[in-house]
């Protein structure tokens, strides 16, 4: 029987006060609290073999390196991906979702060509593809969705045209929670010719995925929001493709040879990554998965459900409390407003009480503008989150009621 | 520990659920748009200023009890006032919400004081503000609190 409490202890961060109470720590939406494990890793690395990698013969350097390769493979292994060399590390989805446009979207796409996303991306997977459409000329169009935050998957196929380059889908939506179908929108764009990049930044701690099943050419996700440091996230795309595209920054590692006439470029993952990269960060992330593998990602999702769902059940019972996003078989977040009542207020008084939630657009203003709001509250749920807390959520709400309300 | 009360006074509740000069304002000849891009907020600032002097602020947008008050209490403040005091009070204002001393008389702004204690609400209370400043100097792009 899964037992939060036990795995709790492995976050430091979750025995601290705030305001004078317990913490009770619910913006995990936002990026996950870190297991002593991935901490460890971390001190471990610094304190014993901190090196610069593939650069020295030296005995630091080689254990380094070997450390830093090995989280690759962790992470082809969590991903299910054929090869290890189709794991990229960025500093993020952010950077992964970048490097994409610029590089295989800068020399795949021209004026008329068209990209689809959906209606519920994060900031993250729209801007880099509006940017690439005012470069190219390229259009950007958008899958709708409807009240419950459910895509209209009937229209998919009237938007895909023979025009359509790639589309861009995140797998579970920050703002709503909903679990998007990739599978069949990945088979219905390969249909037309299309790329498939999938947002996993939301989904890798709630959901397993496997890239040789889901076939989809890229994903990116975050480590920050699966356990792992900041600043360390990952870009999976197929080899053939990764194979053909120019490199993203120029500098150091990313080289064969160098000359002042011409550089010839390294293989890949090696031509996408310039420069120092994050080791320990990598090195925490190789962690972090580790972690999520013992926890067991089956175990987290069913808890995280029960969590959601007495969530939801309480939300229902509260007066004047809207729930924003209401698809089935939503992943961990539960996002709503109050009648009169700003959620930038109910942000504040909820922290007096411990309880630390979103408030906010989440970086989806379109999803705002969807549904008139200019900001929704948002409790998500870990691995490391009780029942207990899920009555605390409700009682600090009640006093937000009460303080504004009476 | 810092206490709510201190923030959600009774004034501010009350200028969040009937804020004063609220809506459309014929005739303005100054106004701007401001934007918080941390939450969401948007506010539409209108005055008439004549001789230099503001003799209508009206306001409209949606935002949070503390944006919304701010505004509220603002647009009370600045009915009379000459156009050249508006920089200090709202000098005076900035450092007041940001716990520093001041020394310009507040008069009812001072129930704002308490965000001080909240820094993540600073903005919020100085939306308004910054809307206006932009409004008398009439820039064009909206302004953010950033
Ligand atoms: C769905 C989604 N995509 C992308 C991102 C961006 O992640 P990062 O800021 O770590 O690059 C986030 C983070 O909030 C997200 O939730």
């Amino acid at each position: 029987m899964f037992d939060p409490h036990l795995w709790r202890r492995q976050f430091p961060i979750l025995e601290r006060k705030v305001h004078g109470k317990p913490l009770v720590y619910l913006d995990n939406a936002a990026t996950t609290q870190k297991p002593l494990a991935v901490l460890d890793a971390e001190r471990y690395y610094f304190e014993h073999f901190n090196a610069n990698i593939h650069r020295g013969v030296h005995a630091l350097s080689q254990e380094a390196s070997e450390a830093f390769e090995g989280a690759r493979e962790k992470i082809r292994a969590f991903l299910g991906a054929a090869h290890v060399e189709e794991i990229i590390f960025t500093r993020g989805a952010t950077e992964a979702i970048n490097l994409v446009a610029q590089t295989w979207g800068r020399t795949h796409l021209e004026a008329g060509d068209e990209i689809l996303i959906s209606a519920m991306e994060h900031h993250a997977n729209i801007v880099p593809w509006q940017m690439l459409c005012e470069m190219t000329g390229a259009r950007l169009k958008v899958i709708p969705m409807d009240e419950r935050g459910v895509l209209l998957m009937d229209q998919v196929d009237r938007l895909l045209t023979e025009r359509t380059r790639l589309v861009g889908v995140t797998l579970v939506s920050n703002a709503l929670g909903t679990v998007n179908p990739v599978t069949e929108i990945i088979r219905k764009a390969h249909a037309v010719g299309a790329r498939v990049l999938v947002d996993g930044a939301q989904a890798v701690a709630h959901v397993a995925v496997n890239m040789v099943t889901l076939g989809c050419d890229f994903f990116v996700f975050s480590g920050h929001k699966l356990y792992g440091p900041t600043g360390i996230g990952v870009l999976y795309g197929k080899k053939d493709l990764l194979t053909a595209m120019p490199p993203y920054q120029g500098g150091g590692d990313m080289i064969l040879q160098v000359t002042f006439e011409k550089t010839t470029y390294n293989q890949i993952p090696y031509k996408f990554e310039a420069g120092t990269p994050h080791i320990s960060g990598a090195i925490g992330l190789g962690a972090a998965i580790d972690f999520v593998r013992s926890v067991g990602l089956e175990n987290i999702a069913a808890h995280e459900d029960r969590l959601l769902q007495e969530a939801t059940e309480r939300a229902q019972r509260v007066k004047g409390l809207r729930i924003i996003g209401t698809a089935p078989g939503k992943a961990s977040i539960l996002s709503f407003v109050l009648e009169g009542i700003h959620p930038h207020d109910i942000g504040t008084i909820l922290d007096n009480e411990g309880v630390a939630i979103r408030s906010g657009h989440h970086c989806a203003m379109p999803v705002m503008d969807f549904f008139s709001l200019p900001a929704t509250a948002r409790a998500s749920f870990a691995l490391y989150n009780t029942l207990e807390e899920v009555e605390r959520l409700f009682q600090a709400i009640e006093r937000v009621q009460k303080l504004f309300l009476s | 520990m810092s206490d709510l009360r201190d923030l959600y006074q009774e004034v501010i509740f009350d200028h969040n659920r009937h804020p004063r000069n609220f809506g459309p304002l014929p005739g303005a000849n100054r106004h701007a748009d401001g934007f918080n891009a941390l939450c969401g907020d948007k506010l539409s600032l209108n005055l008439k200023v004549e001789g230099g002097i503001i003799q209508e602020a009206r306001f409209e947008g949606s935002g949070c009890a503390i944006s919304t008050a701010s505004a509220s209490l603002m647009t009370e403040a600045l009915k009379g006032r000459r156009e050249a005091e508006v920089a200090d009070l709202f000098e005076g204002f900035h450092r007041m919400v940001k716990g520093e001393p001041y020394t310009v008389e507040m008069g009812k702004l001072a129930v704002l004081a308490g965000v001080s204690e909240f820094p993540a609400r600073v903005k919020c209370a100085t939306l308004a503000w910054h809307t206006l400043n932009a409004a008398l100097h009439q820039a064009d792009q909206p302004v953010s609190t950033e």
